[in-house]
């Protein structure tokens, strides 16, 4: 199964992308992609902060399965205002 | 009413959206983009949003200052692209009977807007340009 993953902010201008599919096995959490992630993009270890997560506009907890979910974003610190 | 928009945001605008008869009061809180920031001379700003989500959050802060403070109406207004030094970059306005209630309302939104709207900000300066990340933590539900 495939999820979009989405970038913000510094993780952009690490990733080199904003949006990618990425293929996800049955009973991966967010935590799983997200080192799978680093695998693939390795400028990702060493951000110096673990990004917030959201599945399909919400914000969402690491332990979080991906069964069912469509997007994936990873989001810095916010700094609107 | 929450929108993002590359525009320039009218303030105005925002308080005829809030405002009803029945309110004594129009609370209205801009923010402005600043010429220095943590020592260095900013030239200007990028604001990037998660178009979608960031709507859906300021939604729900919407909601929760009517529900909290009894506000009869809210608007939230942030800027997307580049802002130069002055610009507004956030509009909120909000409407109550009374001004106590429209005041601490307007307070709780952009202070809750800071915290978890997922906007975030490039600084520009002479020689660089830095993403900033962390005006506060951001719960996760």
């Amino acid at each position: 199964m495939k999820v979009a993953v989405r970038y913000f902010a510094s993780l952009v201008e690490r990733t080199g992308v904003e949006v990618e599919s990425v293929e996800v096995a049955p009973g991966d959490d967010v935590a799983a992609l997200w080192e799978r992630l680093e695998k693939r993009h390795p400028k990702l270890e060493g951000i110096g902060f673990r990004p917030m997560a959201a599945c399909d506009m919400e914000y969402t907890r690491w332990d979080r399965t991906l069964e069912g979910v469509k997007e994936v974003a990873f989001l810095p610190p916010v700094s609107g205002g | 009413m929450e929108r993002l928009q590359d525009d320039p945001i009218r303030a105005e605008d925002l308080v005829r959206e809030v405002r009803g008869d029945g309110d004594g009061a129009v609370a209205l809180f801009l923010g402005t983009v600043r010429n220095r920031n943590a020592g260095r001379r900013v030239l200007h700003l990028e604001y990037h949003a998660y178009p979608g989500m960031a709507e859906r959050e300021m939604e729900r802060i919407e909601h929760d200052a009517a529900k909290r403070y009894g506000a009869s109406r809210v608007a939230i207004v942030h800027r997307t692209g580049r802002l130069e030094v002055g610009e507004v970059s956030v509009a909120v306005a909000v409407a109550s009977a009374h001004r106590a209630e429209a005041m601490e309302a307007c307070r709780f939104v952009i202070d809750t807007l800071k915290k978890t709207v997922p906007i975030w900000k490039k600084e520009y300066y002479e020689g660089g340009a830095v993403w900033i990340e962390g005006a506060g933590d951001t719960p996760a539900r």
